[in-house]
C-alpha cells in the first residue's frame, strides 16, 4: 500500500512540476492543482497509513486510532488550497482579459513599459 | 513627575499641534509651548533629588523575554541633557513661532519638532539600551523630516536623505554594538552594564563592539570623515538647525559617548580612536569654516569643529577632561544656539545670509548686533565668556596629553584649531555687522520683533553669567553630572574660573585670539589659496557612493527579477531539488520498522486511475477541456484514498472542495482559450521532464522511506487522543484538533480564505471596470450554446433538492464534533447547494433571491469565531478556551453542547461566504443583458438556431 502511495505522490509531483514550467496560464493553474493533492497526501501520509482506524473514539471499547494531527492540518490546507486556486484563476484570468495574451512570463519589452509606467 | 510621563510628553503633546493649526498658529505653538514647558517643569522638580546625586528610576517590563524592559532613569547627565533638549526646545518653539512665515505648514512643523523631542529625552532618560536605540532611530526619522521640512527644495529634500543616510547608517552599526555589549554583561540595562568595566574591557569582543558603538556615535555627531551631512543639513529652516545641529541631535552621539564612558573608556584604543577623531574633526571643521560665505555653513562647520573638541575630550580617557568635555557641552549649547538664532534673523531682515553681501549692520540692527557679537567672541574664546572658560580648560589638558609619545602634536593642533575658531568667529562679526555700511541688501535690514530675539537674547544673558559667575551657576551642575559621566568615582580637583594664573593654557589663548585677528586681516589672501586648492567634495562622492550602489541593486533586481516566471520557477525547483540530493547524501536514515500494509485489489484499480489520469493530463494538457476532467478523475481518486486510509473527514472535504473547484475552473475556461499552444523547444520540454521526474522521484522516495519508518521522536498525537473527550468534550477527534486545541490556526485560515475571497471580488470589480467589460459584452462563446439553457428536469431536480441539502449540511455540521463532518464541510456542502440554483435556474435569477451579501457572510463568520474565543476571557480563561457540558432533555438522549460549536459556526459561514463569494464575482463576467428571464425555465429557440442564421447570412 504504502508503496502505490508513495508512487502517486511522486508522479503527481512530476506532473505537476512539470506543468507549472509551461509558459500559459491554464496548466500552470493545472499544474498547481495537482502539487496540492500530491502536498496534501504527502502531508497525510507522515501520520503514517492505517485501515479501518478513523480518528473518532469509540466510547465502548479499545481500538486502534490512526494519527489526528496531520489530517487536520490537510484538511484546512485543503479548503485553504481552494482559496488560492481561485486567486489565481481570477489573476489569470483577468489578465488574460485585459491583455488578450494568457504567457505567464513577461518579455524584455514588457519590463520596458512597465519600467515607463513607474517613472 | 514620573519619568514615564516626562518621555512621553512630548510625543502625546505631538498630536496638538497638527489639530490646533486649524485654531490658528498662536494656538498651535503654543500648544507645542505648553507640552515642553510641562515636561521641563516634570524634569526640574527632579532637581533636589539629582543634585544629592541620587538616580530617579521608572522601571516597566515590556518585553522581558527579549531583555527590553521600558526603564528610565534619571541622573546628573540624562538631566543636563534633557534640560538642553526641553530648555533650548522651549526657545526654538518661540523662535520658529516668528520665524516661519505664512505659507509654511506651521501644524507640521511642531509636531514633527515635538516627535524629536521626545525621541531625543527618550534617548537621554533610558536606562535600556534597547529602549535607548528605539529612541536613537526615532531621531534619525523625526530629524529627516525636519531637515526635509522645506519640501520644495531640493537641498532640503537631499540634505534630509543625507542625514538619514548617515545617521541611520551609524544607527545600525551601534545596534550591532549594543547588542555585543549586551550579550558581553548579559543584561541590556545600562545600569548594570556601567558598572561591569572590567568585564566589558576584558571580553575578545570588546574592539568590535567599541567599534560599532562609535560609528553611531560618530555619525551622529558629525565627527570626520562623517560630518559632511551636517552642513548639508542647513537646508532646514533656521530654527531647526538651531535645535538640532547646537543642543540635540548631533549631540547625542556624545551623550552617547559621555554615557558609555565609564566602561569604554580608558582603553590605549579608546583615547586613540576617539580623541584624534576628535583632533582632526576639530582642526577640519575650523578650517572649512573660516572659509565658508553662507553664515549658517560657517556656524555648521563651526559646529563640527567644537563637537569634535568634546570628542576629543572625552577620547582622553581623563576625569579632568571629562570634566571640561561638560562643562563645554553646555556652553557650545548655549552660544551657539544663539549664534544660529541670529543668523536666521540676519537672513529674515536682510534677506541674504550671504557673508560676501553682507556687512554694516551694527547700526541698522544694534540688538541683533549685540546678541551676535556676545555669542561669537564666546565662541572665539574670549573673557569674561563662558567659552573663554572651557576653551581654556580644554587647552589645559591637551597640555598634558601625549601622542605616540609626541607632547606637541596635540596641544599643536589644538592650538592650530583654536587660532582658526577664534578667526571664524572674528569673520563673524567683522564682515556682517562691522565695516561700512551698504546700500544693496536684498531688504532693508532692521531689528526683528522681540519675540526673534528673546531667545537668542536669554541665552547670551546665560553665556555672560555663566562666565562671570561659573562656579555659583553651572558649578554644581558640572559637578553633578562629571560625577555620572566618570561612573560615580570621586571627583578630581578642578575650579571653574577666570583667572588660573600664568598658566601654559593662558599663553595659548592668548596665541589663539591674536592669530585669530591676523588671520582674518589675511583673508582675502587666505581665500585665494584655499579656492585655488583642490578639495574633495563629499556631497559628490557621496552621490557617487549612493549611485553605485542603485546601479548595483538595480542590476541584482533586473538580473534576478526579471519578469520571466518559468525561471523563478525552475530555479525554484531546481534548487529543491539540489537540497534534497545534499541532505541524502550527508544524512543518514534508520532501519525500516514497519510492515508494509498489503496491497488489496481495489485500492490497486484507483491507483492505475489515478496514475493514468495524471500521466495523461501530462500528454493531452494541450486540450484543456480534456484535462479539467482528468484532473476531476485525480481529485476523486484521491478523496477515496483519504476515505480508505481512515480520514473520513478528509475525503467528505476533498470531494466537496472538488466540486467547486472544477465548477470554478470549468467557468474560467469559458472565457480562455480552449487549447494551449506550444510555446516550448523540444529540448526545453525534455529539461523540464527531466528536473521534474527527478523531484517527483525524491517526493516519491521521501514519503516512501517515512511511512515505512516509525516516528524518530515521540507525537503529540497521543495527547490529542487522551484528551480529545477529556478536554475538548468531542469524539471526532480531527474536528476537535480543529475547533479547540489548534482553535486559533483555525481562526486564522478562515480569515485566509474571507481575505482570498474578498481579493477574487476586488479584482472583479477592477476588471469590470475597464473596457474588458465591454469585450465581454460582445464575445462570442467558445462553444455552440444550448436553446435550452436551464433545463427543466435539472431546474425542478435542483429546487427539490435545496432543502436536502441544507438538511444534509446542517446534519454534518452538527454531527461534527463527534462524528465526521464539521463546519468546514458543512460550508462547502451548503455552498454547494446554493451553486446548484445558479447553475439550473441562472445567475441572475439565483442573486434576484438572494437576501444578504456574501461579504457579510464571511465577516459574521470571523467575528462569530472572535467573539466565541474572546467569550473565554470572560471565564478568566485563555483566548479561544472552550467549555461544554451535557443536556439530558427527555425524552432526547443525553447530548452534548460546547462552545466549539459556536466557533464552528463561524467558520461554516465564513467558509460559505469565501466560497460563494469567489464563484459569484465569477459569474458575473458571463452576465449580459437579456439574461434575465420572468421564466426561468424558457427555451431560447434563437440560440439553437444560430449557426443556421449564420448560415443563411453566409448565403
Amino acid at each position: 500500500m504504502e508503496a502505490l502511495v508513495a508512487s502517486a505522490v511522486g508522479i503527481m509531483t512530476a506532473a505537476g512540476i512539470f506543468l507549472i514550467l509551461r509558459r500559459r496560464t491554464f496548466p500552470v493553474i493545472l499544474g498547481l492543482s495537482l502539487i496540492t493533492y500530491a502536498v496534501n497526501v504527502f502531508l497525510f501520509a507522515t501520520g503514517r497509513l492505517a485501515l479501518d482506524a478513523p480518528a473518532v473514539l469509540n466510547k465502548y471499547e479499545d481500538v486502534p486510532y490512526t494519527d489526528p494531527l496531520p489530517q487536520a492540518l490537510v484538511l484546512t490546507a485543503i479548503v485553504i488550497s481552494f482559496g488560492m486556486t481561485a486567486v489565481i484563476v481570477m489573476i489569470a484570468l483577468s489578465a488574460y482579459l485585459s491583455s488578450k495574451d494568457d504567457h505567464i512570463d513577461m518579455t524584455a519589452q514588457d519590463c520596458v513599459d512597465g519600467a515607463g509606467e513607474d517613472a | 513627575m514620573s519619568l514615564f510621563l516626562i518621555a512621553a510628553l512630548p510625543f502625546l503633546g505631538a498630536v496638538f499641534p497638527a489639530l490646533l493649526i486649524r485654531a490658528g498658529r498662536n494656538a498651535a505653538a503654543s500648544a507645542a509651548g505648553l507640552t515642553t514647558f510641562l515636561a521641563l517643569m516634570g524634569l526640574l522638580i527632579h532637581i533636589p533629588s539629582v543634585m544629592r546625586g541620587d538616580v530617579v528610576t521608572a522601571r516597566f517590563d515590556w518585553i522581558p523575554a527579549l531583555g527590553l524592559n521600558a526603564n528610565f532613569m534619571l541622573d546628573g547627565l540624562g538631566f543636563l541633557f534633557a534640560l538642553l533638549i526641553l530648555g533650548i526646545g522651549l526657545l526654538i518653539i518661540l523662535y520658529a513661532r516668528f520665524y516661519l512665515s505664512r505659507e509654511d505648514p506651521m501644524g507640521q512643523f511642531y509636531t514633527y519638532l515635538l516627535l524629536f523631542q521626545g525621541a531625543m529625552v527618550g534617548i537621554v532618560l533610558s536606562d535600556n539600551i534597547l529602549l535607548l536605540l528605539i529612541f536613537w532611530e526615532l531621531t534619525s526619522l523625526s530629524s529627516f523630516l525636519l531637515i526635509g521640512y522645506w519640501k520644495h527644495l531640493p537641498e532640503g529634500r537631499q540634505g534630509a536623505r543625507m542625514a538619514l543616510a548617515v545617521t541611520g547608517g551609524g544607527g545600525l552599526a551601534m545596534i550591532a554594538g549594543m547588542l555585543i555589549l549586551g550579550n558581553i554583561v548579559g543584561s541590556y540595562d545600562l545600569s548594570v552594564i556601567l558598572q561591569n568595566k572590567d568585564l566589558i574591557q576584558a571580553s575578545p569582543y570588546y574592539m568590535p563592539a567599541l567599534i560599532l558603538i562609535l560609528l553611531g556615535a560618530f555619525t551622529k555627531s558629525a565627527q570626520f570623515p562623517f560630518h559632511f551631512w551636517l552642513p548639508h543639513a542647513m537646508a532646514a529652516p533656521t530654527p531647526v538647525s538651531a535645535y538640532l545641529h547646537s543642543a540635540t541631535m548631533v549631540k547625542a552621539g556624545l551623550f552617547l559617548m559621555a554615557r558609555m564612558w565609564p566602561v569604554l573608556a580608558g582603553t590605549d584604543a579608546w583615547f586613540y580612536i576617539v580623541a584624534t577623531t576628535g583632533l582632526v574633526t576639530m582642526l577640519i571643521g575650523a578650517c572649512i569654516a573660516l572659509f565658508k560665505d553662507d553664515l549658517k555653513a560657517l556656524l555648521a562647520f563651526s559646529t563640527v569643529s567644537h563637537l569634535g573638541l568634546v570628542t576629543m575630550l572625552l577620547g582622553f580617557g581623563t576625569k579632568i577632561a571629562a570634566v571640561a568635555a561638560i562643562f563645554h557641552i553646555i556652553n557650545h549649547a548655549t552660544f551657539k544656539a544663539a549664534l544660529f538664532m541670529t543668523a536666521g534673523i540676519v537672513d529674515h531682515e536682510a534677506g541674504t545670509r550671504d557673508i560676501k553681501r553682507l556687512g554694516g549692520l551694527r547700526q541698522l540692527m544694534p540688538i541683533t548686533f549685540t546678541i551676535g557679537t556676545i555669542a561669537a567672541l564666546s565662541m572665539a574664546g574670549l573673557p569674561p565668556l563662558n567659552g573663554f572658560l572651557s576653551k581654556e580648560m580644554m587647552l589645559e589638558e591637551t597640555v598634558h596629553t601625549t601622542w605616540l609619545h609626541s607632547h606637541y602634536l596635540v596641544p599643536g593642533l589644538a592650538l592650530l584649531a583654536a587660532v582658526f575658531s577664534a578667526a571664524y568667529s572674528f569673520r563673524f562679526v567683522g564682515h556682517v555687522f562691522l565695516g561700512p555700511q551698504r546700500d544693496d541688501y536684498p531688504h532693508h535690514p532692521h531689528d526683528p520683533p522681540v519675540g526673534l530675539w528673546l531667545a537668542p537674547a536669554f541665552l547670551v544673558v546665560l553665556v555672560v553669567l555663566i562666565g562671570l559667575y561659573s562656579a555659583a551657576i553651572v558649578g554644581p551642575l558640572v559637578a553633578v553630572v562629571s560625577s555620572a559621566v566618570i561612573g560615580g568615582e570621586k571627583l578630581p580637583y578642578y575650579s571653574l574660573k577666570l583667572w588660573h594664573g600664568f598658566t601654559p593654557a593662558l599663553y595659548m589663548s592668548a596665541v589663539a585670539t591674536l592669530g585669530g585677528l591676523f588671520l582674518l586681516a589675511l583673508h582675502n589672501r587666505g581665500e585665494q589659496i584655499w579656492n585655488a586648492l583642490p578639495r574633495p567634495e563629499a556631497k559628490v562622492i557621496f552621490e557617487g557612493v549612493i549611485g553605485a550602489f542603485t546601479t548595483f541593486s538595480h542590476w541584482i533586481t533586473d538580473t534576478l527579477h526579471n519578469g520571466v516566471i518559468s525561471r523563478y520557477a525552475i530555479i525554484l525547483v531546481a534548487f529543491t531539488v539540489g537540497l534534497g540530493y545534499y541532505a541524502y547524501t550527508t544524512g543518514t536514515i534508520g532501519p525500516e520498522t514497519r510492515e508494509p500494509l498489503p496491497i488489496q485489489i481495489i485500492p490497486f484499480i484507483g491507483w492505475i486511475c489515478l496514475v493514468g489520469a495524471t500521466l495523461a493530463i501530462m500528454w493531452f494538457h494541450r486540450n484543456r477541456l480534456l484535462s479539467l476532467v482528468l484532473i476531476g478523475v485525480v481529485g476523486l481518486i484521491v478523496s477515496m484514498a483519504f476515505n480508505y486510509l481512515s480520514a473520513p473527514d478528509l475525503a467528505l472535504t476533498q470531494i466537496s472542495v472538488e466540486v467547486v473547484t472544477m465548477i470554478l475552473l470549468l467557468l474560467s475556461l469559458n472565457f480562455l482559450p480552449t487549447d494551449t499552444p506550444w510555446d516550448s523547444s523540444a529540448a526545453r520540454r525534455w529539461r523540464d521532464a527531466a528536473i521534474s521526474v527527478v523531484a517527483g522521484l525524491g517526493t516519491g522516495a521521501l514519503i516512501y522511506a517515512l511511512m515505512l519508518r516509525d516516528f524518530a521522536f515521540p507525537t503529540i498525537s497521543e495527547f490529542h487522543l487522551a484528551n480529545s473527550y477529556k478536554g475538548g468534550g468531542g469524539t471526532n477527534v480531527v474536528n476537535v484538533i480543529l475547533v479547540d486545541f489548534r482553535g486559533f490556526d483555525t481562526f486564522g485560515e478562515i480569515i485566509v480564505l474571507g481575505i482570498a475571497a474578498l481579493i477574487i471580488f476586488a479584482l472583479t470589480e477592477a476588471v469590470l471596470g475597464t473596457n474588458v467589460r465591454g469585450y465581454l459584452l460582445n464575445r462570442k462563446p467558445h462553444w455552440p450554446q444550448s436553446g435550452d439553457s436551464h433545463p427543466l428536469m435539472m431546474v425542478v431536480a435542483t429546487r427539490v433538492m435545496m432543502p436536502i441539502a441544507l438538511m444534509v449540511g446542517a446534519y454534518i455540521f452538527v454531527r461534527g464534533h463527534n462524528q465526521p463532518g464539521g463546519g468546514f464541510i458543512a460550508g462547502l456542502v451548503v455552498a454547494i447547494a446554493f451553486l446548484m440554483q445558479y447553475m439550473a435556474s441562472g445567475y441572475t435569477w439565483a442573486i434576484e433571491r438572494q437576501r444578504f451579501y456574501y461579504h457579510g457572510t464571511i465577516g459574521w463568520g470571523v467575528l462569530i469565531a472572535a467573539a466565541t474565543g474572546i467569550g473565554a476571557w470572560f471565564n478568566e480563561r485563555p483566548f479561544l478556551t472552550s467549555d461544554f457540558g451535557y443536556l439530558h432533555w427527555p425524552p432526547l438522549e443525553e447530548f452534548e453542547w460546547a462552545t466549539a460549536i459556536l466557533f464552528d459556526t463561524g467558520v461554516f459561514l465564513a467558509v460559505l461566504g469565501a466560497v460563494m463569494l469567489a464563484l459569484d464575482s465569477l459569474s458575473r463576467f458571463a452576465w449580459q443583458p437579456g439574461m434575465a428571464q420572468e421564466f426561468p425555465m424558457d427555451i431560447n429557440p434563437l440560440r439553437d438556431d444560430q449557426k443556421d442564421d449564420e448560415e443563411k447570412e453566409q448565403a
